[in-house]
């Protein structure tokens, strides 16, 4: 029996609460953090992410204490990603109790950080985010890495940019379709195969969550080691469970 | 050599050496002993006075023995694993071995065998799709004996439970007496060995849930010296 596909639910935390959001604006309470991240556990997710949307500096410190309380009680991976800037930012997260930590917009200024944190700190532990949108349609398509929530293009091609981050230590990419996100209308599979097919390090799914049929295609149409998903599960449309089952009814081996 | 049975010495000792979650290992051990005596630390002597000894780690093999040479706990390490219940996860795991791949490293030396990379030719499953390493994620670990030869460690715990691996390199231990489990990627991989006092995993057992919570309380009554 195979290794397992990974369901990893993704919590967004703004000062001290976890908030979803449609591509990043309109923003609704979700609730506590530790508390949601212990009703996915029980669940079943495989691992969880919290991305630290906090816009001013002031606030970042909390994130560290709601990982901390979580680490506590709750034995599974924790990702945590959102204003990782500089190594002591790893070091700090990796400290507090997280077990890997997702760079986005500072790789794509500061490339190096990824080889430096992945030197220091080991690749397993490095997850690279690339936000994506696609620029060109047709029989060749291309996507290109935008920063700043998908409103700055970068000219950065993803497949290209993914692959480089591989190479300077990458243990995982986190891939979200801009295009996609909070849309609820499935993950780019184009995107999610292209950049897996390119690479050998995992590829984690993001982006459009609607239902868990999204979810099993993410697997089996895009390629995905694992996928992401938010507000479907946030707001009790359905469990980790319902989708776990859902996937094994498709012939995809996860862990229930 | 330090009494094990010291009664001054703490139940459980996580050795620090700079590298790994720690944190989420004291945790764990905190959670399934609220009542024992959990410390974290870098110091030989506290080392050699506790009861049972937890070698973590995650990172790179040239690394971490470079950093126990620093800290001056390479000796505190063949000495604990020599003495009392010792419990070696991931790096820890693959640093008692003669030889990693990973840098061209020596290890501790304190098991036959070598430390050796996924290698990319065979990562391909049976239906021919490409196999990511790292090796990332859940996986069955299959306990490899049954019946009464089962190692202590594995009470309560299913035959093929999932546990929780990230790594790139395995172990493969020169002694086959010495494997305590198994996980197929693509191809049967030691995940676990035993010899003595010694049990190490190559998988996260504080980030592996209930299995992973029951392994840990398994080590803290674990008298060692078993096969």
């Amino acid at each position: 029996m195979p290794l397992a596909k990974r369901i990893i639910p993704c919590l967004d935390v703004t000062n001290g609460r976890v908030v979803k959001g449609v591509n990043f604006v309109n923003l609704r309470d979700a609730g506590d953090p530790v508390e949601i991240a212990k009703r996915y556990d029980e669940q079943g997710a495989d691992e969880l992410t919290f991305l630290d949307i906090t816009a001013t500096s002031d606030n970042r410190d909390l994130i560290l204490h709601i990982i901390e309380a979580v680490a506590a009680q709750v034995f599974i991976p924790l990702t945590v990603g959102g204003g990782v800037r500089a190594v002591e930012d790893v070091r700090r997260l990796l400290h507090a109790g997280a077990d890997k930590v997702s760079i986005n917009t500072a790789a794509v200024f500061n490339p190096q950080l990824v080889k430096d944190c992945s030197d220091r700190f080991g690749s397993q532990c490095i997850v690279v985010a690339i936000d994506a949108k696609q620029t060109v349609w047709g029989a060749a398509p291309k996507w290109e890495i935008f920063t700043h929530g998908g409103r700055k293009p970068t000219g950065l091609d993803a497949v290209e940019w993914a692959s480089r981050m591989q190479d300077l230590g990458a243990g995982e990419i986190l891939l979200t379709s801009m295009d996609r996100d909070g849309a609820k209308i499935g993950f780019d599979l184009n995107l999610t195969r292209a950049i897996s097919d390119a690479l050998n390090i995992p590829v984690i799914a993001s982006g459009g969550v609607g239902n868990l049929q999204h979810l099993a295609d993410g697997v089996r149409m895009g390629g995905a080691d694992a996928v992401l998903a938010a507000s479907i599960f946030h707001f009790g449309e359905y469990t980790v469970e319902q989708a776990k089952q859902h996937m094994r009814e498709q012939g995809i081996e996860v862990r229930l | 050599m330090t009494d094990q049975n010291n009664a001054d010495g703490v139940d459980v000792a996580i050795i620090d050496y700079g590298m790994g979650n720690l944190l989420s290992v004291s945790k764990a051990f905190e959670h399934v002993a609220p009542l024992a005596d959990i410390v974290v630390t870098a110091d030989p002597a506290v080392i050699a006075a506790a009861k049972r000894v937890v070698f973590p780690g995650v990172g790179a093999m040239p690394d971490c023995m470079r950093e126990l040479a620093a800290r001056g706990l390479t000796e505190a390490i063949k000495q604990a694993a020599a003495n009392k219940p010792f419990l070696g996860i991931c790096l820890g795991m693959q640093a008692l071995f003669a030889h990693s791949e990973e840098g061209d490293s020596a290890g501790l030396g304190l098991l036959p065998g070598n430390v050796r990379l996924f290698p990319a030719e065979a990562m391909q499953d049976a239906d021919g799709s490409k196999l990511k390493v790292p090796h990332i994620g859940w996986n069955q670990v299959y306990q490899g004996t049954e019946g009464e030869n089962r190692h202590p460690m594995w009470a309560g715990i299913e035959d093929g439970a999932r546990f929780y691996f990230v790594h790139s390199y395995y172990a493969e231990p020169a002694d086959p007496s010495m494997v305590a489990g198994f996980t197929h990627y693509p191809f049967a991989f030691t995940c676990a060995v035993a010899r003595d006092n010694v049990f190490a995993v190559q998988f996260h057992p504080e980030k592996s849930q209930a299995a992973g919570l029951r392994l840990l309380a398994n080590f803290v009554t674990w008298e060692g010296n078993q096969r």
